[in-house]
């Protein structure tokens, strides 16, 4: 077995108008592990309130897991865990929902 | 406020089958809702398949859609709805000829079609797109299609709690719109169930976050029957490690019978051939014998490292590994995985659900008004899927379930304004639960592990007994069990209704495993080993108040003269 490794993710929280809040949620993981399996890990085991949107889990084909990760652009999927510390944000330029998740549907599958 | 919606034809669930119904419902002239319970068109199964699609389109060698339906009956261990079977089998062909000028892209060899002999077919049948992109690409040839259409409409992050009845016919649905938490209400003349199978019920398993059985859940509460839903579909060599990220666990199948993959014990020796299924350099062995002999090896205390197989390539040249594998060797580079040099370890995930709703032929369930697509059909897989069958019954079955649903646009909109109330109340009152305690998101994981510790693919009674005792104290806490109260994109709710269907689902499983004393297919009683004749029956589920009746029932057969 691989060792085991200790990060840090500092998690923005909230709907658009709180004050701006972050979570910090320790989590150890094996080397190759995506910042995914640490954000199921915390809704299962720690906060389920915790909104982040997702749905093949691992596959990268719904892309739907998008988001702010130590400043970048990209999928929780297939971004892996570094040891210290991660930023993970909601996307800047889209419209916040809540905690993770904004609004990426097309404007015409919304329920209007 | 409830938003209150009227449509022709809803369909739940936007995956291969679901976008496939809405356009064949909207192309015969119908208004349609299509809901997803995440994005349209991007959640469920299909996006994620990777793998071939199974068609007798005779591209590669001469076919014929009756070598195909026999091999599907084959596999099906001799419980294959046989009429479901040959719609299946005979329409297949037109419709990858109908994705094919919507611009999939199937993959070509010169000027024809490429077929691999994927695991138990007579020949070379199973067309794809290259390189493992059949599922996205599908997904994204099939949105193009629905958009086409102004008379569908689609709405993402809508979450069917339960259907709604009136005058004994299905009359529409209640849902709870994930982002404000509103509930909403969808008067509709015909629904159709698209949710895909139940796999996400496992703790390992090959499943989008949302195939969690919702739609069979939906039509038992309805009054919908089930059948056939002991025989949950492992597939034998999913991915176990090194962790991978970006690839579907399923990934390694084409390239083991393309390339000849060797699939090894933990001392790296062959041993399917142990369990009556030898490999003989063809890598065919079916899935359920597959799934056996890694479960028994491991068992045996052979396994591999993390409990599972080794599959090795390291026999293969390097320049044969990258013509097959194409880009795909730079993702597993990028996964530090050099086939070359390293076999990586397999072992069974649970992957697809042969049992669903029972049907007729033109897929209506027990319930008026109420049809199935897709994996939530059951009955014309048997107790074993075919390799390759899954995709081309969400074409196939996608298009029947339109058109059927499509020719109750004449009826009458119903008003279902009264019947919605008491599900509404339902919404109301689990979406004001907030407090501590387990939530609905862990209690989950614990349904998960029950069901893969004792409903998995090799039972006895006591397991079966034990599961369906720890099922019932499970679903004890649900009234419970914490929401979050209001929030937007409250998930720890939608775990909730997730949840909720899992529970009754889960019972039906357990219930029909134990009653089948002996060994089929996907079903495997470690206290009854081996096919019993007297057991050539389906079995169908339906709830009566909380209680789960059990019904058998006989196969339904082609007659000889149509299987020549």
């Amino acid at each position: 077995m691989s060792e085991r490794l200790t990060t840090n993710l500092k998690i923005r929280r909230g709907t658009p108008g709180d004050a701006e809040a972050y979570d910090v949620i320790e989590f150890e993981f094996e080397a190759g592990q995506s910042v995914l399996d640490a954000l199921r890990w915390i809704r299962s085991n720690r906060d389920a309130s915790l909104a982040v949107r997702y749905s093949c889990i691992n596959a990268n084909a719904c892309k739907e897991c998008v988001m702010r990760i130590d400043g970048r652009t990209g999928y929780a999927c297939t971004t892996a865990l570094k040891p210290g510390e991660m930023l993970i944000e909601p996307l800047p330029n889209k419209r916040l929902i809540r905690d993770l998740v904004t609004d990426t549907l097309p404007p015409d599958e919304r329920l209007a | 406020m409830v938003q209150y919606l009227e449509t022709d034809v809803l369909i739940i669930g936007s995956g291969g089958a679901g976008m496939y119904a809405a356009i064949a419902a909207a192309d015969h002239g119908a208004n349609v809702l299509l809901l997803d319970k995440s994005i349209v068109g991007r959640s469920g199964a299909t996006i994620m398949a990777q793998m071939t699609v199974a068609a007798a389109v005779g591209e590669e060698e001469p076919d014929d859609w009756r070598f195909h339906l026999k091999d599907t009956i084959a596999a099906g261990r001799d419980l294959v709805d046989e009429p479901l079977a040959k719609i299946l089998c005979q329409r297949a062909p037109e419709k990858i000829w109908q994705m094919e000028e919507w611009g999939v892209g199937w993959a070509r060899s010169g000027n024809h079609l490429t077929q691999v002999h994927a695991p138990g077919h007579d020949r070379k049948r199973c067309v794809y797109v290259d390189f493992l992109n059949t599922g996205p690409a599908t997904a994204r040839t099939l949105r193009n299609q629905v958009r086409k259409f102004d008379n569908i409409r689609r709405v993402s992050d809508l979450i069917v709690t339960d259907l709604v009845l009136q005058d004994g016919r299905a009359a529409g649905a209640v849902a709870l719109h994930l982002e404000t938490g509103q509930a909403v209400t969808i008067a509709a003349k015909a629904t159709v169930i698209a949710t895909g199978g139940l796999t996400s019920m496992y703790n390992r398993n090959s499943a989008s976050a949302n195939m969690g059985g919702d739609g069979y859940a939906l039509g038992l509460r309805a009054g919908a029957e089930l059948i056939d839903m002991e025989f949950v579909q492992f597939f034998p060599i999913g991915h176990l490690a090194p962790r991978m990220t970006g690839m579907d666990p399923i990934m390694w199948d084409p390239f083991r019978y393309k390339l000849g993959g060797r699939l090894l014990n933990g001392k790296k020796e062959e041993f399917t051939q142990n369990y009556g299924a030898p490999e003989d350099g063809k890598y065919v062995v079916t899935r359920d014998a597959a799934t056996y002999a890694i479960f028994k090896e491991v068992e045996a205390g052979r396994g591999s490292p993390h409990g599972g197989a080794w599959l090795s390539f390291e026999h293969i040249p390097e320049a044969d590994l990258r013509a097959a594998f194409g880009p795909v060797i730079d993702k597993l580079a990028n996964n530090g995985i050099d086939l070359t040099k390293m076999a990586i370890e397999v072992a069974p995930i649970a992957h697809y659900h042969m049992g669903g709703l029972r049907t007729d032929d033109s897929l209506a369930t027990t319930l008026p008004h109420l049809f199935a697509t897709g994996e939530a059909v059951g009955g014309a897989n048997g107790a074993n899927r075919l390799s390759g069958n899954a995709i081309s019954e969400t074409f196939v079955f996608g298009e029947l379930a339109g058109r059927s649903a499509a020719a109750l646009s004449h009826s009458a909109m119903p008003d279902i304004h009264h019947a919605a109330q008491p599900f509404l109340d339902i919404i109301a009152e689990a979406s004001n639960r907030a407090g501590g305690g387990m939530t609905p998101t862990a209690a989950t994981a614990s349904l998960q592990t029950i069901m893969a510790e004792d409903v998995g693919p090799f039972r006895t009674a006591d397991g079966l007994r034990r599961a369906l005792d720890n099922l019932a104290q499970l679903a004890a806490t649900l009234p419970e069990l914490p929401t979050g109260g209001a929030m937007a994109f409250n998930q720890q709710l939608a775990d909730w209704f997730g949840l909720r269907n899992m529970l009754v689902v889960a019972r039906t499983i357990a219930t029909a495993a134990l009653a089948r004393t002996e060994s089929r297919g996907a079903h495997q009683r470690e206290d009854h080993p081996g096919l019993d004749q007297a057991w050539t029956y389906n079995q169908v589920v339906r709830l009566d108040g909380d209680d789960i009746r059990l019904f058998r029932s006989e196969v339904r057969r082609l007659a000889q003269e149509e299987l020549a």
